[in-house]
């Protein structure tokens, strides 16, 4: 494990970093059950969580790194490859997938010349596929980064990636 | 408006992004607390709220008060009981949660309180879906106001009462809108269900009595203790109590999201307040409560929404927020996609959900795609037994089957024409 740290040019979880997930662990009983938390922290400031960084996390959390590992592979939002500086998030549940979702998919994959889970050549975006974002009523709907888009038309990628 | 007959929206207002304290307040915010926590005994309040008839809004409508009065009584000091809220909506078609937490969320944080004061719990999780970040950011200024107005903290209103309550963002899976799943996602465990009983209000956090509500039922609660039980009583139009959030999305022509009485007609809701299937669409089914709900059809339109009505009717209230087939998707098709999304989010854990649902989506496929027998047909409906409530460790998969049971039922043909190949195409939009 030490092998891969020194490898990877990774040089352990930033003070910042284990500040947080240490104010996270004070909110339980026990501490393990800052582990989401944590991997999320790790993900504001790193983009995704790489085999290194996962080592650290489970050392701090004083778990194994394979139990550490089954919790970040279970999550949907807890990347373990690289993603783009944003995520996108369109809902492919049922009522988007009535009203369109397909065609959001379809529309930012052509745009991006990416397919589902790859980074954009300019490292900028990464499309997901999402469960219902609960805006059920406005469909079809996508998250990009952290904000809701609302009632996408046949203009979705004009909507979506405007600033 | 009158407001007493819409307690749970009567502070979202269309031009208002969201009820601050002060708006909060100013319609009687925080009264029901104040009742509670300084005139009754935990013991009462719980008697209030099962008097009431208050049902747990997250689907599967078990008394809210009843489900308090389950924990055991505190023996010593150590002794330690949590309150959990289920804020994890994530039932496809749901869309009711979020709107109470973005746009209200002091209400829910005094229902919390009020929650925790009638279970003796020092302790609170908001467990979050990591999705909902406006949330999230809501609900974290409305906690820290809260505290500031000794609402929330140490000896809360100047009594004997503590009380902190920790905002859990979660990383996303439908399985941990199962209680037991839930509470092993909040110990940061993978979210598998645990085997019941023992039942969470007995051994649940850490192996604490442990009481999980959902986001609406708690938001129910303030008003129960600030107007009584009667006036709450008075509230339903058929045979449960209270007001609910229903909600239609789909081809309708005002898809949205209303506070009515609890056992307002299906047809109401479909027809004058979503205003009816849009031009050139017929209305040709509908799920009334979710994804995990049988289908139900137009000439039951006149079913009352409340738990046992719809039971009835051969389907669940579940989450209360209607899905709309309309006469141009497919619905074997649109079975496809619920059965997708459930064999994405089976945890796993028990053989007859991870592999049976997998399957359920290759056969709906083949289908789709031409190469279906008709065997398949009972090879699905076998899968429908198999995969029912009994034969799996816990409601994901049963409720995966609502939906595919209730198809094949109603909507036969549709897959015998895939079948024998005469299917006329109909693609999502």
């Amino acid at each position: 494990m030490d092998e891969l740290i020194e490898k990877s040019g990774f040089e352990g979880l930033s003070p910042t970093e284990i500040q947080e997930i240490t104010a996270e662990m004070g909110h339980y009983e026990d501490k393990t059950a800052a582990s989401i938390e944590a991997l999320k922290i790790v993900q504001k400031h790193r983009r995704w969580v790489s085999d290194p960084c996962l080592v650290a996390v489970s050392e701090l959390l004083g778990i194994s790194t394979a139990q550490l590992e089954g919790v970040a592979t279970f999550y949907n939002l807890i990347y373990r490859q690289p993603v783009g500086k944003t995520v996108i998030h369109y809902c492919n549940s049922v009522t988007c997938w009535m009203m369109g979702a397909e065609r959001v998919r379809e529309q930012l994959c052509r745009h991006l010349n990416v397919k589902l889970g790859e980074m954009s050549a300019d490292g900028e975006y990464t499309v997901l596929p999402i469960v219902c974002l609960g805006a059920c009523d406005h469909a079809p709907v996508a998250l990009v980064g952290d904000q809701l888009k609302l009632d996408l038309t046949d203009n979705a990628v004009n909507e979506i990636l405007k600033r | 408006m009158d407001i007493m007959d819409k307690p749970l929206t009567k502070n979202i207002l269309p031009d208002r992004a969201f009820a601050t304290l002060a708006d909060y307040e100013s319609t009687g915010g925080y009264q029901g607390l104040r009742q509670a926590i300084t005139q009754l005994q935990p013991k009462e309040v719980r008697q209030w709220v099962k008097d009431a008839g208050l049902r747990g809004r997250g689907g599967a409508g078990f008394n809210t008060g009843l489900k308090w009065g389950l924990v055991p009584e505190k023996k010593t000091n150590d002794t330690k009981h949590y309150l959990v809220v289920n804020a994890d909506e994530m039932e496809p078609g749901t869309f009711k949660d979020r709107f109470l937490l973005e746009r209200d969320p002091h209400q829910l944080i005094e229902g919390i309180i009020i929650a925790a004061y009638a279970i003796q719990a020092n302790t609170a999780y908001i467990f979050l879906r990591g999705e909902y970040h406006l949330a999230a950011q809501r609900l974290t200024h409305a906690l820290q106001e809260a505290r500031t107005k000794n609402y929330l903290g140490e000896h809360v209103l100047n009594t004997g009462f503590s009380l902190e309550i920790h905002l859990h963002t979660s990383a996303g899976r439908y399985i941990c809108g199962e209680e037991s799943a839930l509470l092993n996602a909040l110990e940061g465990k993978r979210a598998t269900p645990r085997a019941k009983p023992p039942f969470a209000v007995v051994s649940g956090l850490w192996g604490w009595p442990t009481v999980v509500n959902n986001v609406e039922t708690l938001c129910n609660v303030p008003h129960i203790l600030q107007y009584g039980v009667e006036w709450y009583q008075s509230l339903g139009r058929g045979l449960d109590k209270g007001t609910k959030l229903f909600g239609v999305s789909g081809r309708v022509k005002c898809p949205g999201l209303w506070e009515l009485p609890m056992g307002t007609p299906i047809r109401e809701i479909i027809e004058e307040h979503a205003g009816g299937m849009q031009d050139g669409y017929k209305l040709r089914g509908f799920l009334p409560g979710g994804a995990s709900t049988d289908f139900m059809l137009p000439e039951q339109l006149d079913v009352l929404m409340d738990y046992d009505t719809v039971a009835k009717a051969g389907s669940r209230m579940g989450t209360g927020t209607i899905i709309v087939l309309d006469d141009k998707t497919c619905p074997v098709q649109m079975v496809l996609n619920l059965e997708e999304f459930f064999a994405q989010e089976s945890c796993g854990w028990c053989t007859p959900c991870r592999d049976g649902l997998p399957w359920t989506v290759t056969l709906l496929k083949d289908i789709i795609a031409g190469h279906g027998r008709m065997e398949d047909l009972d090879t699905l409906a076998g899968l429908t037994r198999m995969l029912g409530p009994g034969n799996t460790f816990c409601a994901l998969a049963p409720g995966a089957m609502e939906p595919l049971q209730s198809a094949l039922k109603y909507f036969r043909a549709d897959f015998e024409r895939y079948i024998v190949g005469h299917n006329v195409v109909m693609e999502p939009a």
